[in-house]
């Protein structure tokens, strides 16, 4: 009984005191995993704060701007002129989403568009895959995949510019959400749809404009993680590695995705690496989400989440 | 004209409080069960039973319990694939523990197990609502799957690391294993979904599920006139727990015979969700429609080009088909957001004037 | 709302027509061979090149020779997406249909172990090629389930030996780190008791990475692979893990001749998003890569040249594509074995059982059907449905795979007692008695 709570509580610090280098090494990989995770997780917090809707399809979108992107670099556009038309098609999509999906479901409950999201999840899974193929294609926007040393750790280039991208996307967002007239309309309509009618929001506008944004973040990162895995139909499924992010910092915050993408990234290498051999490894999945549930319990509306008021 | 109650009058309270208290709904439902025990089995070939009804029969299940949960009690959660394996696991566990056991106990037993693994992950629903509290279960699900693949007794050891149904007699009628045949499979699922469709229905009808109704609207109004929301929820989320146990062990030992963790991944949990969205959240016919909805759908669009008698590759025909079933789930939402069930209410009251106009 | 009654009626079609499948009987001279296939899905890169190996192999029968052995082979694709409900909803469908199917491939280790069961109650040969159920290789059990050339256990048993032979001998493994990436399920778990009983017995230091699925992120394994500094990795992957393996082995400057990915983590699509870094990484294989074959010149001027492909032609050749053919080559070669003894006619499913059990590929008979040096001779018997084939190792170099080392036999006197001992617990799970072989023909 002694020995398994040595081996569960006191073994592993030793282990990381002993090895600062390689733990430096594992908290710097996390911060760069959980910043990958953010990007994903900021598609997420945009279209919530801003409509109220859950977008199950954000997996899906994040495949199909990696998908347009690499496809259009396949047939000969320079990687400019790619991105460009990448950012027209994601806009593309949003005007028709918000026409065909959000116009007819305007006022029902979460649930319900929730429930869309999910029908558009199935359709854009099926329509990528028929206009692009389903093989893996490389995705090279000049960023090698190689690692230096710094101070004895071993630092990824490829992360590093995950990392410095998805911080100027934030600050870009943070400027856009304070400083613009779109940014104060979007505010508005997600503090109260119908106020935000009643003086005179177009909130047709404002969904397109959201559902853009939230595209362009889908561009980013599939850029990284397609730099990362290749653009294939699997680059959806990081959606699920997103959710633990965004149930941690909170579904309305978009520094709270930011700094849940951190904690979580962090929280899960550590204890795959020094925690996991003890169980036989592979527990950074449930892990992540187990830790985003403890937060929770502490704060049930995530870190940065707006504070959920109960009125009877 | 033909659905009026005029003429009916209840002389009892028993038969004013019956379930289907009129008499053509009383006479539809009984063919409808007598075509299911006699005409289905006798008329259906292989393909039909194996295929189509079994599974649905094994969602319907699935899916009632979760639209307990979720559209009685409103407690959202996506742990549904992590219980349907719990069930599976346990009554594997139970069969090969107790040979002499009767299978259908094991399944009663597997989804007991099931209701006390679910009250354990139900207790953050104290705190948490919402979605919040979906992507919490899913805390569940992806911890039940790695308990069951790390955990080599789960499988008894097994080096395929799969659990496969033993075969069993019920009354010297193989019910489960390689040599049980579809039809008698098929009336097993068909008998525990009658059941417990009964039983919920009889709960969501009485206090129990007018507690659930009250959390899942106002859960503080609720709490001040004196439902209490730990028992309450709990129950709730014990409750759906178990008839997910029972589709779990039924999904290994009446369907798939043989199973591994990724058979009760993610995706099951998002479909059976699905189903409960679709058929109509807080009804008990909705998880059927639902359930059928999702499981028939899919084999009927890969069966159209047959129909058609056009030859298309397999790849683009499915995904065609994935683009219609996407377009058709957002049709049908445009069309009533509050599901199948919604759309079969509004037809009865339609019914119950047709043919005159008001 | 007319929109509200269009939907009603469609519902109604749905209910109505259902799954009601068309059906076609085969003429007599036809045989019907089903292909589980998955074009479309996250494993689309892995089965579409093994979806058109198949197919292409057996259409360039029917274009060149009118079938096998003058009956005409009727091929139908059935998608399954590497879901286990849509294989069965697809061997339901297939399994009757047109005279009735001849053998399964179900191409998935999840499928397979549904069809396991079954195969045995409706008759029908389950060949899982290399996965699936290797305790279903005693045939002595599971009378129609074939695994030949050769299983995990044995190819795991084969990349022991090889790493042996590159580090100078079998003894010189004594001290050596080896680490094993698996996939965290049944498939990935497969090679590690006979990984950690190698261990015990030539001293190496096995370590066991489990990584969970999709396995996207893999970071923290490779973190611990960089801490541990083996000399050799050996991969059980699937899917995108295969693919961010091989980039993070690059990414952390793992030597890449130093890991191998087994016969489902070697292929060109798990090689090309690592660019220039996966140069150099090494996989298993039981037959060889590259078009330097008859059979693929014979592809090229009966199906390619007369439009009757489904695939692209610049993609012949691939690892996953001649695994496609292999298995189309085996399948007809059974049915080859069972018209010597039955005649040249449509074949029973008992026939053609008894045409796989005695399946016996010679040095001869490859060359003569055209795939001379392509793979190894097989011979399969009633207690060996392995035929316990040795693999090949290749090596990425970039643009290609090409062989690296000879033919390396398994270590048949470790696994095969475990094997021996895991089919009789599998098959008293299923209610099976053991066959005598002797008994039989």
């Amino acid at each position: 009984m002694l020995e398994l709570l040595y081996a569960v509580l006191v073994g592993p610090v030793k282990d990381m005191a002993g090895a600062p280098a390689f733990l430096a090494e594992v908290i710097i990989g996390g911060l760069a995993a959980g910043l990958m995770y953010s990007l994903v997780a900021l598609g997420f917090v945009l279209i919530y704060k801003a409509s109220g809707v859950f977008n199950f399809a954000q997996g899906v979108m994040v495949l199909f701007a990696a998908l347009t992107l690499v496809g259009l670099m396949e047939r000969g556009a320079p990687l400019a002129l790619a991105l460009l038309a990448t950012m027209a098609v994601m806009g593309a999509l949003a005007f028709a989403i918000e026409r065909v999906v959000l116009r007819p479901l305007v006022n029902q409950e979460q649930i319900i568009l929730f429930m869309a999201t999910i029908g558009l999840n199935f359709f854009l899974e099926g329509f990528g895959e028929l206009v692009w193929g389903s093989n893996v294609k490389r995705l090279d926007v000049g960023i090698p995949d190689s690692s230096f040393m710094v101070l004895g750790v071993q630092v990824n280039r490829l992360e590093l510019t995950a990392a410095i991208t998805a911080a100027v996307l934030v600050a870009v967002m943070a400027v856009f959400f304070q400083r613009t007239r779109i940014g104060r309309a979007l505010r508005a309509v997600a503090d109260d749809h119908e106020a935000a009618l009643s003086i005179g929001i177009p909130l047709n506008t404002i969904w397109i404009v959201v559902w853009s944004a939230a595209g362009l973040v889908a561009i980013v990162a599939g850029i990284m993680w397609g730099a990362k895995s290749g653009v294939q139909f699997s680059l959806s499924l990081i959606a699920l590695k997103a959710l633990p992010v965004l149930i941690l910092g909170g579904f309305t915050s978009v520094p709270g995705a930011i700094v849940g993408g951190l904690i979580i990234g962090v929280g899960e290498k550590i204890a795959e690496v020094y925690w996991g051999p003890l169980v036989g490894g592979a527990i950074e999945n449930w892990f992540a989400y187990v830790l985003a549930l403890a937060f929770l319990l502490v704060r049930p509306q995530g870190l940065f989440g707006e504070r959920i008021i109960e009125r009877v | 004209m033909i659905y009026r109650e005029a003429g009916q009058f209840k002389s009892s309270y028993a038969s004013d409080q019956a379930v289907f208290p009129i008499r053509q709904d009383r006479i539809v439902v009984g063919l409808a069960v007598a075509a299911a025990v006699i005409a289905v089995p006798l008329v259906a070939d292989e393909y039909w039973l194996q295929a189509v009804l079994i599974p649905f029969l094994i969602y319907s299940l699935a899916a009632l319990g979760l639209n307990l949960l979720t559209g009685y009690a409103g407690q959202v959660s996506l742990g549904t694939g992590g219980f349907m394996a719990v069930g599976a696991y346990s009554a594997f566990k139970i069969t090969s523990a107790f040979p002499r056991l009767s299978v259908l106990v094991a399944f009663l037993l597997a989804g007991l197990v099931t209701a006390l693994v679910g009250l354990v992950f139900g207790l953050p629903s104290l705190r948490i609502k919402g979605f919040y509290l979906a992507v919490a279960t899913l805390a569940a699900q992806f911890f039940l799957l790695w308990l069951f693949n790390k955990v080599a007794w789960f499988t008894d050891y097994a080096s395929s690391g799969t659990i496969t149904a033993p075969p069993r007699t019920v009354a010297s009628v193989m019910v489960t294993g390689p040599a049980a045949t579809a039809p008698v499979r098929y009336l097993t699922a068909l008998a525990f979904v009658a059941v417990f469709a009964m039983i919920a229905k009889n709960l969501v009808r009485g206090r129990v599920g007018r507690s659930w109704m009250a959390i899942r609207d106002r859960d503080i109004a609720a709490e001040i006139i004196g439902v209490r929301p730990l028992r309450t929820k709990l129950l709730a989320f014990a409750i759906s727990s178990f008839f997910c146990g029972v589709a779990g062990a039924e999904y290994v030992f009446l369907y798939l015979g043989s199973a591994e963790t990724l058979a009760f991944d993610i995706n099951v949990s998002f479909l059976v969700l699905f189903m409960v969205i679709i058929g109509g959240l807080g009804s008990i016919l909705g998880s059927f429609l639902g359930a059928a909805f999702i499981v028939m759908v899919p084999i009927f669009l890969t069966n159209v080009p047959h129909l058609l008698g056009l030859a298309m590759p397999v790849a683009l025909q499915k995904q065609i088909e994935l683009m219609v079933f996407g377009g058709l789930i957002i049709l049908f939402l445009i069309v009533e957001p509050h599901g199948l069930a919604r759309l079969w209410q509004v037809s009865k009251e339609k019914l119950r004037l047709w043919p005159f106009p008001y | 709302m007319t929109l509200r009654r269009v939907m009603i009626a469609l519902l109604a079609m749905l209910v109505i027509a259902g799954p009601a499948a068309g059906t076609v009987f085969a003429q007599a001279k036809e045989m019907f061979i089903p292909s589980l296939v998955y074009r479309t899905g996250p494993y689309a890169p892995s089965g579409t090149p093994f979806a058109n190996g198949m197919w292409d192999y057996l259409t360039m029968l029917n274009e060149r020779d009118g079938g096998v052995n003058g009956v005409k082979l009727i091929v139908e694709e059935c998608e399954t997406q590497y879901d286990t409900k849509q294989g069965v909803e697809c061997y339901e469908r297939l399994k009757g249909k047109s005279g009735g199917a001849m053998a399964f491939n179900p191409l998935s280790t999840g499928i397979t172990y549904q069809l396991i069961p079954k195969a045995s109650v409706d008759k029908i040969v389950v060949h899982s090629m290399g996965y699936g159920m290797t305790a279903a290789s005693d045939g002595r059990w599971f009378p129609w389930v074939f695994t030949f050339p050769t299983t995990y256990w044995s190819q795991a048993s084969s990349v022991i030996r090889y790493i042996g032979q590159q580090e100078g001998g079998l003894e010189k493994l004594k001290g050596k780190k080896i680490v094993h990436i698996y996939h965290n399920s049944p498939y990935g778990k497969e090679a590690n008791p006979t990984l950690e009983e190698l261990a015990r017995l030539h001293g190496f230091e096995l370590t066991l990475l489990a990584v969970d699925h999709p396995g996207q992120e893999q970071k923290a394994t490779w973190l611990q692979v960089r801490r541990i500094n083996p000399q050799w990795v050996y991969m059980s992957g699937w899917g995108v893990m295969n693919q961010v393996a091989v980039k993070e082995a690059a990414a952390i400057n793992f030597p890449m001749d130093h890991f191998i990915g087994n016969w489902w983590s070697a292929s060109e699509a798990d090689v090309i998003p690592a660019g220039d870094g996966a140069k150099g990484y090494k996989g298993a294989t039981f037959h060889a890569p590259g078009t330097n074959f008859k059979v693929h010149a014979d592809i090229v001027k009966f199906v390619y040249d007369r439009g009757k492909n489904i695939g692209p032609k610049d993609k012949i050749g691939e690892a996953l594509y001649n695994r496609g053919v292999v298995n189309a080559m085996y399948m007809t070669e059974a049915f080859r074995t069972a018209m010597a003894k039955y005649g040249n006619k449509p074949l029973t499913t008992e026939q053609v059982r008894w045409g796989y059990e005695h399946f016996n590929l010679t040095e001869a008979r490859l060359d003569q059907v055209g795939l001379k040096g392509f793979t190894h001779p097989v011979k399969v018997t009633c207690e060996d449905h392995e035929g316990s084939g040795p693999v090949l190792i290749q090596q990425w170099d970039g643009k290609k795979w090409n062989v690296v080392s000879d033919w390396i036999q398994p270590m048949r006197e470790v696994v095969r007692p475990k094997l021996e001992v895991a089919a009789v617990e599998e098959g008293k799970k299923l209610g099976y008695t053991m066959r005598d072989c002797s008994k039989e023909n």
